[in-house]
C-alpha cells in the first residue's frame, strides 16, 4: 500500500527551486489540500511575482498569473465571476507584504471569499537577497550588509498580526515547515483555509515561515535551524483569527 | 515491510530527508544524478519503518513510500 506519494495536483514538471528551499514542500501541502478536498477540477490558482512566479508550471489545475503584489484583486475577480470556482492564491512576502500590502488588506477588509497562501522566508528571493518588509531586526542581507537598522529602516511588518485587526478577514494562522511536526501542522491550517472557501466563510490567509539557503547563505538543514531558532520568536505561530471558532466547538 | 523509493534524478541532493530520518538509514549517494547531485538513498531498506518522515520533507516529491 503506497502511503505517501506525489499528490495529483502537481504536476510533472521539476521545481526550479534551489536545493532545500521549503516552497517546494508548501506547493505539496496546497496540492494535498486540493486533493483531499476532491476541488482539483474547480481550483483556479493565482500565481504571484517573485520565486514562486512558475507555480502555475506546477499546480495541476487552471493558474493566472498576476501582475506583481495584485494577485488578490485577481483572485477577487475570479472568484466573483463564478462563485463556485475555489480560489487561491499563492505569494511571497516580497509580493504580499510590500508592493501588495494595498490588495491583501482590502481583500481581507472587503471579506473575499478566498484562500491565500502566504510565503515568508524574511528575504527577496528571486532579486538576490535584498532586504525585505519581513526581514528580521539585525538579519544581514544584500542591502543591510550590517544587519538590518531598525533606526534607518524600520521594523517588519506582522501580516497576521496586522490582519487579525481587519473586521473583514476571517481565518489567519500562522505556520513553518521547518520540521515534520510544522508541517503536519501547516498542512492542516492550509486545508481549513481552503474549506473555509468552500463553506462560503469568507477570507483565509496561512502564512508560512520558509527558508531561503541560498540567500540566507546557509546549508538547507542550517536554514531549517535557523529558521526556528530567529523567525519563529519574532514570528509566533498560531492561529490569529478565526471567526467560526467558537460556533465549531 | 515498509519500502522507500527515490526518483533519483529529480532529487537535488538538499539533505532534508536525511536530517528527518528517525532511524538515521537515508543518506547521501557518493554518485552523481543527472543533474549532477548526489542524490538520497536508502542502503538498508529493512530497517525502514514507512513513517515518510523523509518524504514529508521532501520539497521536490522525490520520495514514494510503500508500507
Amino acid at each position: 500500500m503506497v502511503v505517501f506519494e506525489k499528490p495529483k495536483a502537481l504536476t510533472d514538471a521539476p521545481l526550479h527551486y534551489c536545493p532545500g528551499c521549503t516552497h517546494g514542500i508548501i506547493h505539496r501541502l496546497v496540492a494535498e489540500a486540493i486533493d483531499e478536498l476532491g476541488i482539483q477540477g474547480r481550483t483556479i490558482g493565482v500565481a504571484s511575482v517573485g520565486c514562486s512566479v512558475f507555480t502555475y508550471n506546477y499546480f495541476n489545475c487552471d493558474m493566472v498569473q498576476a501582475a506583481h503584489g495584485r494577485a488578490p484583486a485577481v483572485a477577487t475577480g475570479v472568484k466573483r465571476s463564478d462563485k463556485n470556482n475555489i480560489v487561491f492564491t499563492y505569494q511571497g512576502d516580497g509580493d504580499l507584504a510590500a508592493i501588495g500590502t494595498a490588495e491583501t488588506v482590502h481583500s481581507a477588509a472587503r471579506g473575499e471569499n478566498i484562500t491565500v497562501i502566504f510565503v515568508n522566508n524574511a528575504i527577496y528571493g528571486m532579486t538576490g537577497g535584498q532586504m525585505a518588509p519581513t526581514t528580521l531586526p539585525g538579519q544581514v542581507t544584500q542591502t543591510s550588509p550590517y544587519g538590518r537598522d531598525t533606526e534607518a529602516v524600520g521594523f517588519p511588518v506582522k501580516v497576521c498580526e496586522m490582519l487579525s485587526k481587519v473586521d473583514g478577514a476571517t481565518y489567519l494562522e500562522r505556520v513553518a515547515v521547518n520540521n515534520v511536526a510544522n508541517v503536519k501542522k501547516a498542512k492542516k491550517a492550509i486545508k481549513k483555509a481552503f474549506q473555509n472557501q468552500i463553506e462560503g466563510k469568507g477570507f483565509s490567509l496561512v502564512e508560512v515561515l520558509s527558508t531561503c539557503p541560498t540567500n540566507w547563505g546557509m546549508a538547507p538543514d542550517k536554514s531549517l535551524k535557523w529558521l526556528e531558532e530567529n523567525m519563529i520568536p519574532y514570528y509566533p505561530l498560531g492561529v490569529y483569527k478565526d471567526k467560526y471558532a467558537k460556533e465549531e466547538e | 515491510m515498509a519500502k522507500v523509493t527515490f526518483d533519483k534524478d529529480t532529487c537535488k541532493g538538499c539533505g532534508l530527508c536525511v536530517g528527518a530520518c528517525p532511524k538515521g538509514i537515508v543518506k547521501l549517494s557518493n554518485e552523481l544524478n543527472i543533474k549532477g547531485y548526489h542524490p538520497a538513498e536508502v542502503t538498508e531498506q529493512e530497517n525502514c519503518i514507512g513513517c515518510a518522515f523523509c518524504a514529508t520533507m521532501c520539497p521536490d516529491c522525490v520520495i514514494t513510500v510503500e508500507k
